[in-house]
């Protein structure tokens, strides 16, 4: 019975052969161990004893930074929970002249990183900038006679980040309002709520949790920043580990500040994972119908207009336009440095995007083959990086590999009388990990969901026409995931290119790029010589913006995105 | 003529668990199958391990007479010519309706031609370029049949086909599937929990309880002699009536002494359960046995009552609905049933708390 059309193994393997190598499941939950140990590094110090530096720390400056960080992430929590359900509301449950382009136009804020915008309005606002001169022209006001907030103050950094971070809270309201069942709505206009009763009563606890989610990852991206607060000069966490790291050098010290700061990391991802769960529950019907939304009409019309126009405004559309005023100003003077810090960014963000592609897509192969236990934790340790400062991935990447240097070091010197100099710290290398762990968790999240679109019977389906497994590979799995795959890229590429704190911290010596230039040469008063630099993060960064938004206005409940 | 599909003494299952034993059917071509039984008894199992997904734990598959599953090796899925339709249509979402027809056809320019008459046949030309997620369920069902029917498999094979489809459509479409096959003279099988889609469709049903095929017949014959209390129960609807055997071939029941087959050659005396469905009882004036109705429900050209007998038992009754009775009133009614089902007292089954070994 030597037919050599037969197999011996029949059992369905939707898995590429490499996810049957041996020792393939190891390796891949040493990958994602690995990509735990900044974490794990913090963890660590946050055990060992304190130092004098630490002790210092604790008497005069941390409760400051408690208080700061703290003010800072109620303001910006309550500042885009207002802005962001209003939008979400006015936009998917109303109807008014120019809704559908406010649908999307909303999210432009995304692309303009905090500190950007923080100092572009600082120059507009500044006494000799143009919103004060033109006040003092109009009404003649004497220099220094006139009362003009501060925008230089916690109050300021909360109106900054808020600004820019709202998109989040609008995205998963939106979403949220938009997949509860009319008829709940309807059941509770039958129950005899009138439709503003019923709005707070059914649709707005329905949306809370999702709404929640979006607040904890706005207060994630608040504890996070390092750039509007450092320039603001607030001390908050960030910037304490900073100068705790650099001004003390006591790396130690800086750990254990960033061990304190993860206590409130991890009640965030605790708010949040347990609020995804929620979300879940309420999702109400699977039976969907189009929301008929409220006609407003005349002035009511006219605020609802107005009230999306705002934060579109104020969040992307003045301070992109005065970034383009300074950067024409300043055009003629851009020479070959400028192309360097493109040419690096762009490199910088390209491998970095590539490599966490890359290995988000090995992670979610393995998990899906043979998800075990073990591989399961590690990775769960592995994408809890978007929700930890890049500040504190530079400090716990920096502390074992500038260990490991030095080990390595020591040991061909005495062995070999050789010096390996540093291999991984300072160089490009630890950067690039820093990346990558940071920003893992958004690349396996889109290829999950890529892979999950690949339901186990269309691998059988396909190889009952006929085709056999590498063929199903080819031309079902690739397909369908290179597209998520493409997008999770180009998130992590985006993402990397904002990035501030990591790279300041871990860059090489001299290695400059787009996002620190800007940062430092707003740092040093010269608003307009940054200006170019933040004018092609802010383009670049637009990209991700419009797929987002394409997707937002093409996806209906009770229909899949397109792929 | 050699059988489109054979299964000889199969048995299913995994390492711990024996799901099926002792699967024996044929199928000859063109002729339409259907598995049927309760939920998790094995069907969808048993229809993957024709399909090559899964490998016997003994006995054998042949198609057109070629052993393709013995449990020490099994022909690839992708080397049988089998088609099949799954329940929730996988249908690729990269690819168009066109794309995802002509996916298993291989060769020149005749694809096109075929894609072409399959779109005409399931009626779906002016979508051919459309991609899946824009299709209604019903389109999706079609779609996934015509790609499975494409390359002109051996047999197809169907996974409850019209389960996610509205009730409402779903006579409709099971017509249009029956068309469509018949036209193409494709021997198929499919697998439901729904006995009236099974009787419309297929030419042979298998009904699946207890671990085993127990019965693979026509669905008349499935209705009409179920072999054991678990076919009689599961197919149609019927009230068992006690009864209490008098000679070799009488009983006598509540509804008086009727004739039909005992039951392990018992000569007298024996109880048995009288198996008696709704359209076996008559109303009439006079003769009979006296009955209360006690509920009623109507169905358009029928009534469907509930009756209780004086001494309490209480029967299903199909009535035309001209014979409108009032609840609470008595009638006569009696037996008419060309043929009776017959089962002794105790549950003749045993569970399988003892599966046999199949090593």
């Amino acid at each position: 019975m030597a037919d050599p059309q037969v197999t011996k193994s029949i059992a369905i393997q939707p898995y590429p052969w490499w996810s049957r190598l041996p020792y393939w499941r190891g390796s891949m939950v040493l990958l994602a161990a690995f990509l735990g140990l900044p974490l794990l590094t913090i963890l660590g110090f946050s055990l060992q004893p304190a130092g004098d530096v630490w002790r210092h720390l604790q008497e005069t400056v941390l409760a400051e930074y408690v208080r700061n960080s703290l003010l800072l992430a109620l303001g910006v929590g309550a500042g885009t929970l207002v802005i962001g359900v209003c939008a979400a509301w006015l936009t998917s449950l109303c109807e008014f002249p120019g809704r559908r382009f406010m649908q999307w136009a909303l999210l432009l804020p995304l692309a303009m990183p905090a500190y950007i915008i923080a100092y572009t309005y600082c120059g507009m606002l500044d006494f000799s900038g143009p919103v004060q001169t033109a006040l003092r022209e109009a009404f003649s006001w004497s220099n220094g006679g006139y009362w003009f907030p501060q925008l230089r103050s916690l109050g300021g950094a909360i109106a900054m980040l808020s600004l820019v971070l709202y998109p989040y809270v609008y995205m998963l309201a939106r979403a949220a309002f938009l997949e509860q069942s009319v008829c709940v709505l309807e059941v509770s206009r039958t129950l005899g709520r009138g439709p503003w009763r019923s709005f707070f009563s059914v649709a707005l606890p329905l949306a809370r949790p999702a709404v929640v989610v979006g607040v904890s990852l706005v207060l994630m991206e608040t504890l996070a920043d390092y750039g509007t607060v450092k320039y603001f000069g607030l001390s908050t966490f960030t910037t304490g580990i900073f100068r705790t790291w650099f001004g003390h050098g006591d790396a130690a010290a800086a750990a254990q500040l960033s061990a304190v700061m993860m206590v409130f990391v991890f009640l965030l991802i605790m708010l949040e994972r347990v609020s995804r769960r929620q979300a879940a529950y309420h999702h109400t019907s699977g039976r969907y119908k189009a929301l008929p939304r409220y006609r407003l009409a005349g002035m009511r019309a006219a605020l609802a207009l107005a009230a999306c126009l705002l934060p579109i405004a104020l969040g992307f559309v003045i301070p992109a336009g005065q970034l383009l005023v300074w950067a024409a100003g300043t055009v003629a003077m851009l020479d070959a440095s400028f192309l360097d810090l493109v040419l690096n960014s762009l490199m910088l963000a390209g491998i970095a995007s590539g490599l966490t592609s890359i290995m988000a897509l090995f992670l979610a192969y393995s998990r899906r083959a043979n998800g075990s236990r073990l591989l399961n934790g590690a990775l769960h340790v592995a994408s809890l990086g978007y929700a930890i400062p890049g500040t504190v991935i530079a400090v716990g990447v920096m502390i074992p590999f500038a260990w490991l240097d030095n080990t390595l070091d020591a040991w061909l010197r005495q062995n070999f009388g050789i010096s390996s100099g540093l291999l991984l710290s300072g160089t490009l290398a630890s950067l690039l990990f820093a990346y990558v762990v940071r920003f893992v968790a958004i690349a396996l999240h889109s290829v999950e969901a890529g892979l999950g679109k690949i339901r186990p019977s269309m691998d059988e389906a396909a190889r009952s026409l006929g085709k056999r497994p590498w063929e199903v590979l080819s031309l079902v799995h690739v397909p369908v995931i290179s597209s998520t795959l493409l997008s999770a890229g180009l998130l992590v590429f985006v993402d990397v290119l904002k990035e501030l704190p990591a790279t300041l911290v871990l860059r090489p010596f001299n290695f400059n790029t787009l996002a620190v230039r800007a940062f430092e040469l707003a740092s040093d008063e010269r608003l307009m010589d940054s200006a170019s630099a933040a004018i092609a993060i802010v383009a670049v960064a637009i990209l991700p913006v419009i797929i987002l938004s394409r997707s937002i206005s093409r996806a209906r409940p009770g229909h899949d995105a397109p792929t | 003529m050699t059988p489109q599909l054979e299964l000889r003494h199969l048995a299913i299952g995994f390492a711990d668990r024996l799901i099926l034993s002792d699967i024996g059917l044929v199928l000859r071509k063109g002729q339409i199958g259907c598995l049927i039984g309760p939920s998790a008894s094995g069907k969808t199992t048993l229809l993957r391990t024709i399909a090559g997904f899964e490998t016997p734990l003994s006995g054998q598959v042949l198609i057109h007479g070629r052993v393709v599953s013995r449990p020490d090796w099994c022909l690839a899925p992708e080397r049988r010519q089998v088609g099949m339709v799954f329940q929730d249509f996988a249908l690729f979402p990269n690819l168009t309706v066109e794309g995802n027809i002509a996916f298993g056809l291989r060769g020149d320019q005749r694809i096109h031609e075929r894609v072409l008459g399959l779109l005409k046949l399931i009626g779906l030309t002016e979508v051919a370029s459309v991609y899946p997620h824009e299709l209604s369920g019903g389109q999706q069902q079609r779609v996934a049949l015509a790609r499975a029917i494409a390359p002109r498999p051996e047999i197809l094979l169907l996974d409850e086909p019209f389960s996610s489809i509205d009730p409402e459509f779903r006579e409709q479409l099971a017509r249009e599937v029956q068309n469509i096959l018949r036209q193409e003279g494709i021997t198929a099988m499919f697998v439901t929990h729904n006995q009236y889609e099974a009787f419309l469709l297929a030419d042979e049903i298998g009904v699946i309880g207890e671990g085993r095929l127990l019965q693979w017949d026509s669905g008349y014959n499935l209705y009409h002699r179920p072999v054991n209390r678990f076919v009689a129960n599961f197919i149609g609807r019927g009230v068992f009536l006690s009864g209490r055997v008098i000679d070799g071939q009488s009983i006598e029941t509540a509804l008086g002494v009727v004739r039909g087959p005992i039951p392990n050659g018992c000569k007298g005396g024996c109880l048995v359960d009288l198996l008696v469905r709704p359209d076996d009882v008559v109303t009439g004036p006079d003769g009979g046995t006296k009955a209360r109705v006690v509920d009623k429900v109507f169905q358009g050209p029928t009534f469907e009552y509930t009756l209780a007998l004086e001494d309490g038992p209480k029967l299903l009754c199909i009535a035309p609905s001209h014979l409108d009775y009032r609840i609470d009133e008595s009638l006569r009614i009696r037996l008419d049933a060309k043929h009776l089902i017959v089962f002794p007292k105790e549950p003749p089954f045993v569970t399988l708390s003892h599966p046999p070994d199949v090593r």
